[in-house]
């Protein structure tokens, strides 16, 4: 009877997850369905030109993503390149050199960050950091390196750099976070192994901590990615939505636009004009194509470690 | 007597308050092997670390006494890395690394020495994996991880790990306990072998194993050493009534 009753419970809670699995499979249908949709208007009229197209108009209907999608992606791989180092050196000092009174203050500091709302990061880059980082760092660079393009001038205080670097101190405390978590469940026995054979502490890091700690924080850094890729709310506050970037000027301070920005600033107004919406609409089904394929690229490499190391 | 490799005087240790050693003093002999044998929980696993100074790796462990090896002091007037360099350890439970082959599980210590030369390496490998009878089992795919192994082959891993270093002294705790009977026999031969380079001094929960393998034995009994002398003494008459009991299966 027992049997039967747990039995029944067992059904019960698997066809309610089942269930709950159909939702979330339906409503991610749905939603690509009706961008795939509301893009045809766009696409049929202007073909690739959203992915290949250097510039946009919407007065004569000159819809080219290029830049947006580019500086989606640039900025969150440079996020990525400097996150990634800073949330390692944190993971590290947290885990293993730190004292261990400091330990509630960093993990505090880290949710803390983590906690605060894309907005104020926004509005903290765009009146605060901004301004700072346009006369100490943007100047003297292009007055000294100007002639490299990548840094040449005029300094926008707002630019695809100040978004980067944006984007960096909001995914840091995900990305550190984890790494921490991952980090600390090293099992104690591997590194005392290793310890046994006469490692430093460094040595052991390397050869335990690192290869426990990989895949984990690889899986970190995906989300990270995702979350830079998609943010919205600060980029656009801060990346000065200018379409000159990369194509005009190549330069890391001049202003850009993202895929998030791009849509956030105009999608009000691209209400009146069909195509125009559907444009920016087209550029938010790459950003979800983007999103997926990383993902899906992510899974399989980290499949493929595991079945290498087997454990 | 052969002169003294490792001399203990007055050891303590604890976790935080609690001490689990109490003054412990004694001499291991150079190339001979050492028995510590005691009920479990008495200091038998502490007392090794702190031969080794991993003891201190542990959150609130405290050390006190001296430990010498060939006339230095290893608390004092050695670093740690070097103790562990010349001071191998076999662990209770098998530790292998995952994300290591059997090979490079084999040559870990050589590596952290710097040594690359592959011909060497691959001799070290086959030798040690002979030497603990692992090398017919695995010698014909050494670039499997050392956790595919089963337990008892992961223990023999981890003494060819400790062993490929060459290390003075060796301390093994417990090292036959994941072991089937053939596997011991061919640690015991080993461990019987070793001395002729070796100090070893091996942890053992089987009364047995120690007179078998043994030239020394100690009793450690709630943290305090109770008798200390060759095994046959030890076994045959031993001063204190806790020891006969202990070697003879009476105890408790
Ligand atoms: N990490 C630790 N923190 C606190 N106390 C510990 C720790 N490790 C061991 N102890 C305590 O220290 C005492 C000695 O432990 P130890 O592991 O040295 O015993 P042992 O003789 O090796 O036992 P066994 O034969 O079961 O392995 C025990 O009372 C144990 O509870
Ligand atoms: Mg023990």
């Amino acid at each position: 009877m027992n049997y039967k009753s747990n039995s029944f419970f067992e059904k019960l809670f698997k066809s309610t997850l089942k269930i709950a699995a159909l939702i979330v499979i339906g409503i991610f249908i749905l939603l690509f369905y009706s961008l795939v949709e509301r893009s045809i208007p766009s696409l049929s009229q202007n073909g690739l030109e959203i992915l290949l197209g250097t510039s946009w108009d919407p007065n004569f209907e000159i819809f080219g993503g290029a830049p947006a999608i580019l500086g989606t992606l640039f900025s969150s791989a440079i996020a990525l390149v400097f996150a990634l180092p800073i949330s390692l050196c944190i993971a590290i000092f947290y885990t293993e050199y730190g004292p261990v009174r400091l330990r509630p203050f960093i993990s505090g500091v880290m949710d803390l960050l983590a906690a605060i709302p894309s907005v104020i990061y926004g509005i903290w880059g765009l009146w605060t950091l901004s301004p700072i980082l346009k006369i100490n760092f943007q100047e003297p660079i292009i007055a000294s390196i100007g002639f490299i393009p990548l840094f040449s001038g005029p300094a926008y205080g707002l630019s695809i750099f100040l978004a980067s670097l944006i984007l960096t101190i909001m995914i840091t405390p995900i990305i550190s976070s984890i790494s921490i978590d991952i980090f600390s469940k090293t099992p104690m026995p591997l590194r005392e192994g290793m310890f046994a054979l006469g490692a430093t502490k460094w040595e052991v890091i390397k050869n335990v901590v690192f290869p426990f700690a990989k895949r984990g924080v690889f899986a970190a850094t995906i989300l990270g990615l995702g979350r830079a890729l998609g943010e919205t709310m600060a980029v656009t506050m801060v990346i000065g939505n200018s379409y000159i970037w990369p194509f005009k000027s190549i330069s890391l301070f001049s202003s850009a636009s993202t895929i998030t920005s791009k849509i956030a600033s105009e999608f009000p107004e691209s209400v009146v004009n069909i195509i125009h919406n559907s444009s920016l609409i087209s550029l938010a089904l790459v950003l979800l194509l983007i999103s997926i394929s990383i993902n899906f690229v992510a899974e399989i490499i980290s499949k493929k470690s595991a079945g290498r190391l087997n454990v | 007597m052969s002169e003294n490799k490792l001399k203990v005087e007055s050891l303590s240790a604890w976790f935080y308050e609690k001490q689990v050693l109490n003054q412990v003093s004694l001499d291991f002999p150079d190339k001979k092997v050492i028995a510590i044998i005691g009920p479990s929980g008495c200091g038998k696993t502490t007392f090794i670390r702190c031969l080794n100074r991993m003891h201190e790796l542990t959150p609130g462990a405290k050390v006190k006494g001296r430990v010498v090896l060939d006339g230095k002091d290893i608390y004092t007037e050695m670093d740690a890395m070097e103790v562990r360099r010349k001071i191998g350890m076999v662990f209770q439970k098998p530790n292998p690394f995952p994300n290591m082959s059997i090979y490079d599980n084999v040559v870990a210590g050589l590596k952290l020495m710097g040594i690359r030369d592959k011909n060497l390496l691959d001799k070290v490998v086959e030798s040690k994996l002979r030497e603990v009878g692992l090398w017919d089992e695995v010698s014909d795919d050494l670039k499997r991880s050392g956790a595919q192994l089963s337990g008892g082959q992961q223990q023999r891993l981890c003494i060819a790990r400790a062993l490929a270093t060459d290390p003075e002294v060796l301390l093994m705790d417990e090292p036959t306990s994941s072991l089937d009977p053939s596997s011991t026999a061919k640690i015991e031969s080993l461990v019987r072998v070793l001395k002729n380079h070796a100090t070893v001094i091996i942890i053992t929960h089987n009364v047995q194993q120690a007179a078998r393998v043994s030239d020394y034995t100690a009793f450690l009994y709630l943290g305090d050493l109770i008798e200390f002398g060759e095994t046959k003494k030890v076994f045959e008459s031993p001063k204190n009534p806790l020891t006969e009991k202990y070697v003879t299966g009476r105890f408790g």
